[in-house]
């Protein structure tokens, strides 16, 4: 369970504001979503949990334990994250990227090496990849990495910062399923921020919507869906809708004509 | 041709090991003060700006005059040392020259560095974070295997530059490869230069290849190629850290030359008369007037030849003209009560400023002193070298025996003998030991008022050796033992514009005309 009890963050000294005054209660296997544009906070929010953007004000706790008892870099490691520009390390090869954190909590090398095989047969890759550079992969391969690197640690949380935001929609589709399959088989608690509510829609549990560092609107998605009360967040609901409408009236079109 | 080849190769091993540990010594020392800047300045952008800007003005200096600054600096700091904590440390040689070039070597490894540790890309940087990596991981695991063919890339720029650039700790005492070219430079001995040049080209060629092996061994994981090129390094400055150590088992003496022919040829006669006792002696030569005898009184050279007035003047500061004699007497004791230098003594002729003209006109003219001179110099025109008008020697001549000429003109030296010959002048300035004064038949006017100081040559020893008997007995000999006309003919063979020889075979001819026994043969039960 991750819990962020009033917690804040300015960077401008206070002036403004990325996240203002925010609580949240994340429960333990539940996959969340975290909606809102381009500087709403999200991308700040979801950076607060691992502390990779300290929060000035406020707590956050996993498991009941303050993340602030604990060296950054310790709760880290037990933090799978996919970032958004895949951040995959250029000078190692695919099967180095995958086990870098058991590597850095002292592993054994054969018990990374098994992991490692383990995790890119779990993102569908062929173990061939392990030996080959970042660089010689497609986009969509390198994402599949990137998921495995976060994975290869067994955290039980995993954070998302805009992972598909770069994959064309095919590629984006087939990974989100798979990583929703991980999300079930491994048992973990995943925080996604993502500005594509579609995907929050078909992917989540429950839908957070954040705008000008405070929540809006929180719930299932089919919640959100059919009632919120804010205007902002019923118009970001509604292109899915629309667009779910229209596939299905499209589809009815042909069974009638058929 | 040949034999010059030959005698420079003899010199390779001491000058390219001496080269080789300097500028070993000033990279090590760039990179350990220059890789922790690298990261505090890519750290902190306050920083950044007065480190690269402190780099570039001290590029900007003129390499020469880098090494020659730190002289000053470094005597003043030793004096200071020398009152505070009791001991001094010498101000010339390695130490000077190795701060200059350790300074000269850190821009390209600090702007290298710098570009390419903050050009990285914030997202790798961000992920080195976010798989759990503290700050120290983040520097060893991804931004210095990153950053590392950009920062090679400066560090070997920078191993050339400084192997280059170590040439030039030649005048400030450090014997290098620019000791050929220096030498070579004055004796107009241009195989010498080449030589030079193209050991130092060749050794920064090889450094460079060796660090772009490790270079590509980083960037393309290769272990074995960054094995090689770290070996094969190592074991070049070992190589070169061995060869002062494989020589250095007998008592060795060092013998000090300035930068012109006579001394160079001198030093080399002193250093075969040494060697010939068994010793083994290295030659440091081409050193400034002043440094020469500063190294002296710091026991860094052990022996060098110096000329009496030219002491007397800008060692003692005294600017009265005694008689010779007693300018010698006093010389001796001034030197070692002041500095601890033993005079061993006047070889015998005098490297002074003279007035020449050709032999056949003073004769004619009936002219043998600068006496007969003044009654003639109306009639007369003189040539002199650069200086030779503004120099204090001059005036004293000009008033004390009211010379007053029809005409004054001033050429190169080389030029200088030419007029003289070709009766453009018909009295030009010259140095009394000059080769070229018997070449080109002149004679050298007498100067009966003594207006002149005496420029004896004469052999100082160092503190330390002042009462060593091996060098006493080696050098002794040679007191009063060269005439001016052996040692003008000896400068003339190396002077020369056509088949010069090398100043050591100049020496050998001297030496063999000097002393028909060798010295030491007599003496062949050695030391004790």
């Amino acid at each position: 369970m991750i819990s962020l009890q009033r917690v804040s963050k300015s960077f401008d000294g206070g002036k403004s504001y990325a996240v203002r005054d925010v609580s949240l209660t994340i429960a333990a296997r539940s996959f969340v979503a975290v909606i809102g544009d381009s500087g709403s906070g999200k991308t700040t929010l979801l950076k607060m949990i691992n502390r990779l953007i300290e929060a000035d004000s406020g707590e956050i706790t996993i498991a009941g334990d303050s993340t602030r008892t604990q060296p950054p870099f310790d709760l880290r490691r037990r933090i799978g994250y996919v970032f958004q520009g895949v951040g995959l390390f250029p000078h190692l090869t695919v099967g180095e990227n995958i086990g870098i954190t058991p590597g850095l909590l002292g592993w054994p090398r054969d018990a990374i090496d098994e992991r490692v095989g383990e995790l890119i047969d779990l993102v569908a890759l062929p173990r061939a990849f392990l030996t080959r550079m970042p660089s010689e992969l497609s986009g969509g391969q390198q994402q599949r990495i990137g998921v495995a690197r976060s994975l290869a640690a067994r955290p039980p949380i995993l954070l998302m910062d805009e992972p598909f935001g770069a994959l064309d929609p095919v590629t984006r589709d087939a990974l989100g399923t798979e990583v929703r399959k991980l999300h079930e088989s491994m048992g973990l608690t995943t925080v996604m921020v993502t500005h594509d509510v579609m995907e929050a829609v078909l992917l989540a549990d429950r839908i957070v919507a954040v705008r000008q560092g405070v929540i809006v609107a929180d719930g299932a998605p089919h919640e959100l869906l059919t009632d919120s009360r804010d205007a902002g967040v019923r118009a970001m609901m509604d292109m899915p809708r629309r667009h779910a409408e229209r596939v299905s009236a499209l589809l009815r079109d042909r069974t009638q004509r058929g | 041709m040949d034999e010059r080849v030959r005698a420079a190769a003899h010199l390779l091993p001491d000058y390219l090991s001496q080269h080789i540990l300097l500028s070993a010594a000033a990279l090590l020392l760039g990179l350990l003060i220059g890789l922790p800047l690298v990261i505090a300045a890519s750290r902190s952008r306050r920083l950044r700006w007065p480190v690269l800007t402190f780099a570039s003005v001290i590029q900007t200096i003129p390499s020469l005059a880098l090494l020659a600054l730190f002289y000053p600096v470094l005597l003043a700091l030793s004096s200071l040392s020398r009152k505070m904590l009791g001991h001094g440390f010498s101000a010339l040689g390695f130490l000077p020259s190795l701060l200059a070039l350790t300074l000269y070597s850190m821009l390209p490894i600090l702007r290298n560095g710098v570009a390419a540790l903050t050009g990285i890309e914030p997202a790798i940087i961000e992920a080195a974070r976010g798989v759990g990596m503290t700050q120290r991981q983040r520097l060893l695991r991804v931004e210095l295997p990153l950053a590392a063919p950009v920062l090679m890339a400066g560090i070997r720029t920078s191993a050339v530059w400084v192997i280059g650039t170590a040439t030039l700790s030649t005048p400030v005492g450090q014997t290098s490869l620019g000791n050929y070219i220096f030498s070579g430079l004055q004796i107009e001995d241009w195989v010498s230069v080449l030589f030079g040049c193209v050991a130092a080209v060749l050794l920064a060629i090889t450094t460079d290849q060796l660090l772009a092996l490790i270079e590509s061994g980083v960037s393309r994981r290769r272990p074995a190629y960054v094995w090689i090129g770290c070996v094969a390094l190592c074991a070049g400055v070992a190589a070169a850290g061995a060869v002062p150590l494989a020589s250095g088992h007998h008592t060795s003496y060092v013998v000090g030359a300035k930068n012109f022919s006579e001394q160079y040829i001198l030093a080399d006669l002193m250093a075969t008369r040494l060697r010939s006792t068994g010793a083994t002696v290295t030659t440091r030569s081409g050193l400034g007037s002043v440094i020469a005898f500063r190294a002296l009184a710091a026991n860094e050279l052990d022996v060098y030849v110096d000329y009496s007035g030219t002491v007397w003047a800008n060692i003692l500061r005294r600017e009265d003209s005694p008689p010779r004699a007693q300018m010698l007497t006093e010389l001796g004791s001034q030197l070692r009560s002041r500095y601890g230098v033993e005079l061993l003594g006047a070889l015998g002729f005098e490297n002074a400023y003279a007035l020449a003209m050709r032999r056949d006109q003073a004769a004619a003219l009936g002219i043998r002193t600068l006496a007969d001179l003044a009654t003639h110099a109306a009639q007369l025109r003189i040539g002199g070298d650069f200086e030779f008008f503004q120099r204090p020697e001059w005036r004293a001549l000009r008033d004390r025996y009211g010379l007053r000429f029809e005409e004054q003109r001033t050429f190169q030296p080389t030029f200088l003998y030419r007029a003289v010959t070709s009766g453009d002048v018909d009295v030009i300035s010259a140095f009394s030991s000059d080769g070229r004064v018997a070449a080109y038949d002149l004679t050298v006017l007498e100067d009966p008022q003594q207006v002149i100081p005496p420029y004896d040559a004469i052999m100082l020893v160092s503190p330390h050796r002042a009462a060593d008997p091996l060098l006493r007995n080696a050098l002794a000999p040679l007191a009063g033992a060269i005439p001016i006309a052996a040692m003008r003919a000896a400068n003339y063979q190396v002077d020369r514009a056509d088949r010069p020889s090398t100043p050591q075979a100049a020496a050998d001819w001297l030496g063999a005309k000097l002393s028909p026994s060798r010295p030491g043969m007599d003496r062949r039960g050695k030391e004790p």
